[in-house]
């Protein structure tokens, strides 16, 4: 969060009152991120975003500031709303009869909640990674190819299925099976593939909800490294319940708590050694969820 | 399971519990098994041996005539035939359709609900009645015609629509949700989702569904006699607004005549034709199924 952002909010909310101390503000973030470098661009932003399931509200009053081209990770216990709020960002929660969402969500300072935007449209630049490996039942080739298939960008398909399957770092494994079937792959390579779809058709953000959840170490570390190289070009958002692996890939961590709150959100390191707030150390530590 | 109903080990130190009952409804169950086996076997040995030097390719081939040894099946052969495919191109369209609507658009309100009550209901109305239907609107109403192929492919369409819709349902609501999210994800529309997606995926059971309703058209009687169709017609149809017969109205036909050939040799041709259509049907619905699943 940039500091001059912060101060206009602030005056927002306060009119009268003197802006409250760095730490003591309820969504706890605001402050720490004084003295870092505020360079790095925001690409997505919520604003008091609330998400309810008919009554049940899932996500509440979340603020978030997420830089461009890096890899902000997502962890908090199971009901914490962190796949919720993944969702929100491209819309699929729109496919839930029962979601509701309040507050505002900028995707490139643009309100993805606005009544003139297209979710279809937003999912094109915003690509997603499931936590089960969803391939279709289609030749590697065509799995990869779907995305630019769908989006009608139908020039030069091979050389971009091509690329992709490199970035996702499959391309050496299957270079010699492109038409057999994408089911055929192991587990790992098949997210690998899912991968290589999500970025296929060059979206700017890459979502991931628990992409490694269901994989063997071996592969789970194949995917986190891929993680970081993608990094380079795209920014990553990673729900995942494993913390060591937040530690390992992110550069920046989000932290929910139960009843669906932004807790805090840093550095990955600073969440990591030294947080703000008990109830984040209890739960890095261990000592719940 | 088979060792569970073995008679208890003797003398095994521990006692014995009796298995008098286990024993019992085994073999109870097996009974009921063997009635519905050994029944159908007999009466398709019963046909079968009784079609023996009626059933040749002369009988085939021939149109019907008075003399039974010179009577033929062709016209209710190609009739049935006929009927079948365009009740395919009518019902499999439709059918897929409502089975589309129902599963990815319709919201789960209570019109929806009651559509697909409804749906379930019509699938058990009896086939009389659909021929009373056929009658009033497409023979009467919409002027196909008494006992033409359109008025009789319409009717029976009609009859198994609803077990196509359920079918198309059933293959639609199988395809896993991740599938339809992967798509989405990916930036497609609800109906690049369904063409590329769903439709594929569910395309077997689609089709193994649509063609054993036709199994069950095949054999539909009640509806072409409440349309008129004439029991026996001596050629081929040669347009939709042709007369038409059907295998099981030219049985019905030959077995009401006088004549004992007729009774027995004749009918029993007809009936172990009409058996081979319908079981070489199910054979395809099965093949494709097999197919399926061994690719996935």
């Amino acid at each position: 969060m940039t500091n001059e952002q912060m101060t206009s909010s602030e005056t927002e909310s306060t009119t009268d009152q003197p802006a409250p101390t760095p730490g003591t503000d309820s969504l706890a973030d605001r402050g720490d991120t004084e003295g870092e470098p505020t360079t790095d661009r925001t690409i997505l932003e919520a604003r008091d975003l609330s998400v309810y399931y008919g009554e049940e509200r899932a996500l509440n009053d979340v603020d978030i500031e997420i830089p461009e081209k890096q890899v902000t990770a997502i962890i908090g216990p199971s009901g914490c709303g962190k796949s919720t709020f993944l969702r929100c960002i491209n819309r699929m929660n729109d496919l839930v009869d029962s979601a509701r969402v309040d507050g505002d969500l900028l995707f490139d300072g643009k309100n993805v909640y606005d009544d003139d935007v297209d979710p279809v449209a937003l999912r094109r630049k915003i690509g997603m990674v499931f936590q089960t490996p969803n391939p279709f039942p289609k030749s590697i080739r065509d799995n990869v190819a779907y995305g630019l298939k769908v989006q009608g960008k139908d020039d030069n398909v091979d050389e971009k299925v091509r690329t992709a399957l490199e970035r996702a770092a499959l391309l050496e494994e299957v270079e010699d099976q492109l038409d057999s079937s994408g089911l055929e792959l192991s587990g790992g390579q098949q997210q690998r593939l899912c991968i290589a779809r999500a970025i296929a058709p060059d979206p700017d953000v890459i979502l991931m909800d628990e992409p490694a959840s269901a994989l063997d170490p071996v592969a789970t570390s194949k995917i986190e490294d891929l993680i970081e190289d993608l990094a380079e070009e795209y920014t990553v958002i990673i729900v995942t319940h494993n913390m060591q692996q937040a530690a390992r890939i992110s550069d920046k961590t989000a932290v929910f708590l139960t009843g669906g709150e932004l807790v805090e959100f840093d550095d990955t390191d600073k969440i990591f050694e030294n947080p703000e707030h008990d109830r984040v150390e209890d739960y890095i530590t261990g000592k719940f969820g | 399971m088979a060792a569970d109903t073995r008679d208890a080990p003797a003398d095994s130190g521990f006692g014995q519990v009796s298995r008098t009952k286990d024993v019992a409804f085994r073999l109870l169950a097996l009974a009921a098994t063997l009635v519905g086996i050994v029944s159908l076997a007999a009466l398709l040995a019963n046909v079968a041996v009784d079609a023996i030097g009626w059933l040749d390719w002369g009988f085939l081939t021939s149109p019907p005539h008075p003399n039974p040894y010179e009577a033929g099946f062709f016209p209710a052969l190609i009739g049935s035939i006929a009927i079948m495919l365009l009740i395919a191109l009518i019902t499999f369209p439709v059918g897929v359709g409502a089975a589309v609507y129902l599963e990815e658009y319709a919201n789960d309100g209570y019109l929806t609900r009651f559509i697909q009550l409804n749906i379930a209901n019509l699938a058990g109305v009896p086939s009389v009645v659909y021929g009373l239907l056929g009658l009033g609107l497409f023979v009467g109403l919409l002027g196909f015609g008494y006992g033409t192929v359109l008025a009789a492919a319409f009717t029976v369409g009609l009859l198994i629509l609803p077990i196509i819709i359920i079918a198309a349902q059933e293959a639609i609501r199988a395809v896993p949700d991740s599938q339809r999210q992967a798509s989405y994800g990916m930036g497609a529309t609800k109906w690049q989702t369904i063409r590329n997606v769903v439709l594929p995926r569910a395309m077997p059971g689609i089709m193994t569904g649509t063609i054993l309703a036709l199994g069950r058209a095949i054999g539909e009687t009640a509806p072409l006699i409440m349309i008129a169709a004439p029991t026996t017609v001596f050629g081929i149809p040669n347009s939709l607004f042709s007369k038409v017969s059907a295998m099981p109205l030219q049985i019905y036909n030959w077995a009401s005549y006088p004549q004992t050939e007729f009774q027995y040799g004749v009918v029993a041709a007809g009936v172990v034709t009409l058996l081979v259509v319908l079981l070489t049907i199910n054979s395809i619905a099965i093949i494709i199924r097999n197919r399926y699943q061994q690719r996935t």
